[in-house]
């Protein structure tokens, strides 16, 4: 089954520290080899993004960047047999952020994606 | 956690012990103990870490009651030093080993000495971590006799004295093969589930998927370990199209190709790439991936390019003789050149009689038959196929089909 999963987060002032890029390139490798991951990739600074909404009935476009004070980091989407499985991934590559990064703060969502498991035979 | 570490777990115990079974049983122990122990104390920072040293300790602790133990403990006590608890020197020693040792472990797997059954068996144990009880589900034959296959595989590789390492270089493209096989029936099986079984059954897709890319990622250089990747991503991109609501399966140039998966189509032909980038001869995998790749990369089925698939088929035959190849190169030619074409192709080059229970020589003859405006003939064959075969999805198809042409529907 697939799951995506979307890190967020606020990072502190400065470059990212080099440990967490080698980090992220090993836990990258490692999902990879595994067959798990199937596809991510990083994403820029909603600066160079846009919204599209509705709201109180019209539609408007706004470029970024957003107000949110968390930033959309990347995209990972994961081929596994079960939720923990996609969540151990989740938790290696927030605990990596964490562990490498003093101050950042953040959070990675984990959605599952639809699949043939969700929907019954109807009979 | 389990699910991700437990093959290179069982790997790197199997390199120190020298035996899988035993490998496989400490790391079993190790879980137990893990489950028992972590919910009360925490999850300790290095959790393989922890289940490698447990491992470990298991084994010096059952010394004396688990004579299964035996051969593996008298390795292990000429290697364990007295801290046994040295964390970082274990990851390291696993870690320098890690992708030979996951690669070890699949050829033993997968070892010819033992029978198929049991191939598939201990390679989903020991590769995939799935429990003996979800084995015995996914084949649909009980978690006792799963077992059963289990413990006769690790029982026949002691017998056979079979050592934990790889085959010696002359062989390797054979073992290869073998361990190929393993996967690609994994991958059928779980291909063949249909919408009421178990979620286990068609999970086993994924399954060979995921073992099979950790195959082509330990050998790069084989053309064909990629070439089984490419053909089992571009034929489970096809997975969402190829039921109808009601369980029942769509024909090929039915299905609705924008349910197909994109990612697995771009995933698949990024395999087949790497397959032809090693430069080695082309088998029968990596065909059968350029074939697959033309279905996936045409907009239509009308709109495949047949003449391609036609060539590609008289490849595989050429690499894989069989009369399914040849009566599947006859209908490619049929599309490619017209349904007479077709119709000689098949009445020249497939051997009839060895496919005389085989459904889909008589589906493929309708289906020319048919393309040819010869209705009655075609019925007649649609039906014979019917008789056949032994999927009742299939046979309704097949009598659907019969009926419309026989009705004067339009045979398309």
């Amino acid at each position: 089954m697939r799951y995506i999963i979307l890190l967020e987060g606020t990072n502190p002032a400065g470059p990212p520290p080099e440990g967490l890029m080698a980090g992220i390139m090993q836990l990258g490798d490692e999902a990879t080899r595994s067959g798990a991951l199937l596809d991510n990739g990083g994403l820029a600074p909603s600066a160079l993004g846009a919204k599209v909404a509705v709201a109180g009935g019209e539609l408007s476009v706004v470029d970024g960047p957003f107000a949110e004070s968390k930033e959309m980091i990347s995209y990972a989407i994961y081929d596994v047999r079960s939720k923990e499985e996609a969540v151990e991934w989740a938790t290696r590559f927030v605990r990596l952020h964490h562990e490498s990064w003093p101050g950042w703060e953040g959070e990675a969502t984990v959605l599952k994606v639809f699949g043939p498991e969700d929907f019954p035979p109807q009979s | 956690m389990w699910r991700i570490e437990s093959a290179r777990l069982i790997a790197g115990l199997a390199r120190i012990t020298g035996d899988v079974g035993a490998a496989e049983e400490l790391a079993q122990d190790a879980l137990v103990a893990a489950l028992e122990q972590w919910p009360r104390r925490g999850i300790p920072p290095n959790p393989a870490g922890w289940l490698m040293t447990t491992a470990k300790n298991r084994a010096v602790d059952g010394f004396r009651r688990q004579a299964v133990h035996n051969r593996a403990v008298s390795r292990l006590a000429r290697e364990l030093p007295s801290a046994v608890d040295d964390r970082d020197r274990i990851d390291d020693a696993i870690d320098d080993h890690i992708g030979d040792d996951v690669l070890r472990l699949l050829f033993t797997a997968c070892h010819p000495v033992l029978p198929m059954s049991s191939r598939v068996a201990l390679t989903l144990r020991c590769l995939a971590g799935l429990r003996t009880d979800e084995i015995g589900r996914a084949f649909l034959i009980g978690e006792a006799l799963a077992g059963q296959r289990i413990s006769r595989a690790k029982k026949a590789l002691r017998d056979n004295d079979v050592r934990f390492e790889l085959p010696p270089r002359e062989q390797l493209a054979e073992r290869l093969g073998g361990v190929l096989e393993v996967i690609y029936l994994v991958f059928n099986e779980g291909y063949s589930a249909t919408a009421g079984d178990d979620w286990i059954r068609p999970e086993l897709t994924g399954e060979a998927l995921r073992l099979g890319r950790l195959t082509a990622d330990l050998l790069p250089g084989r053309a064909e370990a990629h070439g089984l990747v490419a053909l089992m991503e571009l034929t489970a991109a096809r997975q969402p199209a190829r039921l109808g609501p009601d369980g029942t399966p769509v024909l090929l140039q039915d299905q609705d190709r924008g349910r197909w998966d994109r990612l697995l189509i771009r995933r698949g032909l990024a395999a087949l790439d790497r397959a032809g980038a090693t430069g080695e001869p082309v088998g029968p995998y990596t065909v059968q991936a350029a074939i697959a790749a033309c279905h996936a990369t045409a907009g239509d089925y009308r709109g495949t390019d047949w003449t391609r698939i036609a060539d590609l088929y008289e490849v595989l035959a050429g690499v894989w003789p069989s009369p399914v190849v040849e009566l599947n190169r006859a209908m490619a030619i049929g599309l490619a050149e017209g349904p007479e074409a077709g119709l000689q192709a098949l009445a020249a080059n497939v051997d009839a009689p060895a496919l005389a229970d085989y459904p889909q020589l008589p589906a493929v003859r309708g289906d020319l038959l048919a393309r040819a405006g010869r209705n009655a003939e075609a019925a007649e064959q649609f039906e014979a196929a019917a008789a056949l075969t032994r999927n009742e999805q299939e046979r309704v198809l097949l009598r659907g089909r019969a009926a419309a042409i026989g009705a004067g529907a339009d045979p398309q």
